[in-house]
């Protein structure tokens, strides 16, 4: 790895944590953000000369903040003087939060707010948590450059004009808040793991940073039991990420090489899940969403065949996920553990009933139930809808082999 | 601290409340309107006459016109409005939730340019 590649991986660990600093510090994402870029100027200048400095976030911090001191003296706002007066000696005593004392859980709260659209908290946690350039922001939601440039600047327009808070919600109001939180995690994870559209099925650069917000989460909130939840979750979906392409087609959990699975992964996944359940059994608190999910993925990577797969169990989890988060969507994916357990007719039968008719998973389960019942000519018409309905390259390859391997 | 407008809004075809139905609201928008004078958050507010009472004022071009009428044809208007003052959003969508609950309907919030 070259210095500078080294500097760019440095900076991009540690932009959230400056950002977030400087942002309870001055008030002010722009002028965290120009700061922070600045710091990493004057990195880039001398780090390849001095050698990288032993906690290079602190200095990056430290540096930015000096800029962002001097820019603020620089401009002759009519409260220029007035607010360098108060930045120099930054001693004023953090304010009092909730739960934790952390500037980029603040920031991931304000990135998070509901008064913000649910496509801008996800664009703007991953550019002030998560680091990422406004290009690649829009890269990853296939809208151009000046869109999202656009759609950033408005909502941090928004956060200063309706002074959203720096601040970590109340603890009564948390659990609501936190769900918010964790929704834009997760579909930054799942963007990742099956790209709606566009070039490559799987973006590992947004399932990396998904998993890496979950951890901070998880550091920051250790006794939330949906945040472990969910960090499992992704771990454990991560753990198969090697498998599930190959050839340029996807490949289906039964037919993933699980020798190719990650076991430290499933490892950390496993223990996490055990943790949920012993602080669910201890609390008398069922399990939120993310812990069932986990849960049926850990019963999925648990299994040293696909044939040794515990469907009842899988069944069971979905049951009681669907009683807690009733969506069309959990039906059908436990009618997929049904069908092991009682046979295709059955499960077919439910999942004829859900018409998730724009929904290329429904299409395919339709596609595979059909097929395994010997209808092939309403499989194939089932897989050409499942085709239509998804825009994934990798996933049209795996449906249309699947299309092409039905008996005449 | 930012200044908010907190307004209710009307919609047409909205159920008239009756007499009976209307005093409780007047009586709880009284107490969220003590409430927040005590803790002083109000600088204003107030409900509004119907919308029939509208007249609307044009003086952008060479003579002012002066129309009967509200200042667009809609479905919806103002039907009253606070004016608060919160140290930041989550305390004034605090103050919103009271006050969509005191009377009864919707309420949209938003800041006031600062200075």
């Amino acid at each position: 790895m070259s210095v500078d590649e080294a500097i760019e991986r440095i900076y991009r660990e540690e932009y959230g944590r400056v950002v977030a600093s400087l942002v309870r510090r001055f008030g002010d994402i722009d002028i965290a953000e120009e700061a922070a870029g600045e710091a990493l100027l004057v990195a880039m200048e001398r780090w390849p000369e001095d050698g990288v400095p032993p906690n290079p976030g602190g200095w990056l911090t430290t540096t930015a903040g000096r800029r962002a001191i001097d820019r603020i003296r620089r401009e002759s706002h009519r409260d220029a003087k007035h607010q360098a007066a108060l930045m120099i000696e930054d001693d004023t005593p953090h304010e009092p939060t909730g739960v934790v004392e952390d500037d980029r859980l603040r920031l991931i709260f304000t990135c998070c707010h509901p008064a913000l659209a649910p496509e801008v908290r996800v664009a703007l946690t991953l550019r002030l948590l998560g680091g990422l350039t406004v290009a690649e922001i829009a890269q990853a939601f296939l809208v151009p450059e000046t869109t999202m440039a656009q759609r950033i600047t408005r909502a941090k327009r928004k956060i200063k004009d309706a002074n959203i808070p720096y601040r970590v919600p109340a603890p009564e109001d948390l659990t609501a808040r936190l769900s918010g939180v964790l929704a834009v995690v997760y579909l930054v994870f799942n963007e990742g793991y099956l790209a709606s559209s566009g070039g490559a099925p799987i973006r590992e650069d947004l399932t990396a940073e998904a998993i890496r917000l979950g951890r901070i989460l998880r550091t920051l909130l250790p006794d939330e039991p949906e945040v472990a939840g969910l960090l499992a979750l992704m771990l454990l979906t991560e753990s198969r990420r090697r498998t599930r392409v190959a050839g340029g087609e996807l490949i289906p959990l039964h037919e993933q090489d699980r020798g190719g699975w990650d076991r430290d992964l499933i490892a950390e996944g496993h223990e996490l899940v055990r943790e949920c359940l012993a602080r669910a059994m201890r609390t008398q608190r069922g399990p939120g969403q993310y812990q069932l999910l986990a849960a049926v993925n850990a019963v999925h990577t648990d299994a040293p065949a696909a044939g040794d797969t515990d469907w009842a169990q899988i069944a069971a989890l979905y049951a009681q996920l669907y009683a807690i988060a009733p969506s069309p969507i959990v039906a059908l994916n436990r009618a997929v553990a049904i069908a092991e357990l009682d046979g295709p007719e059955v499960a077919l039968a439910e999942v004829d009933r859900l018409q998730l008719t724009t929904y290329h998973a429904w299409h395919a389960t339709r596609a595979d139930l059909l097929r395994r019942l010997g209808r092939s000519a309403e499989a194939r018409a089932a897989y050409d809808a499942a085709i239509a309905a998804t825009e994934n390259e990798a996933e049209r390859g795996y449906l249309s082999r699947r299309r092409g391997s039905l008996a005449p | 601290m930012t200044q908010y407008m907190l307004s209710v809004h009307h919609r047409a075809g909205d159920p008239v409340p009756s007499a009976e139905e209307i005093q409780p609201i007047f009586e709880a928008v009284d107490r969220f309107n003590d409430k927040i004078t005590a803790e002083g958050i109000w600088v204003f507010g107030g409900g509004l006459e119907p919308v029939e009472t509208a007249i609307t004022v044009d003086n952008t071009g060479a003579e002012a016109v002066v129309t009967d009428g509200p200042f667009a044809e809609s479905k919806e208007w103002l039907g009253g409005f606070w004016v608060i003052e919160a140290p930041d959003l989550e305390a004034a969508l605090a103050l919103a939730k009271e006050a969509s609950a005191a009377c009864a309907g919707q309420v949209e919030v938003r800041p006031f340019q600062a200075e």
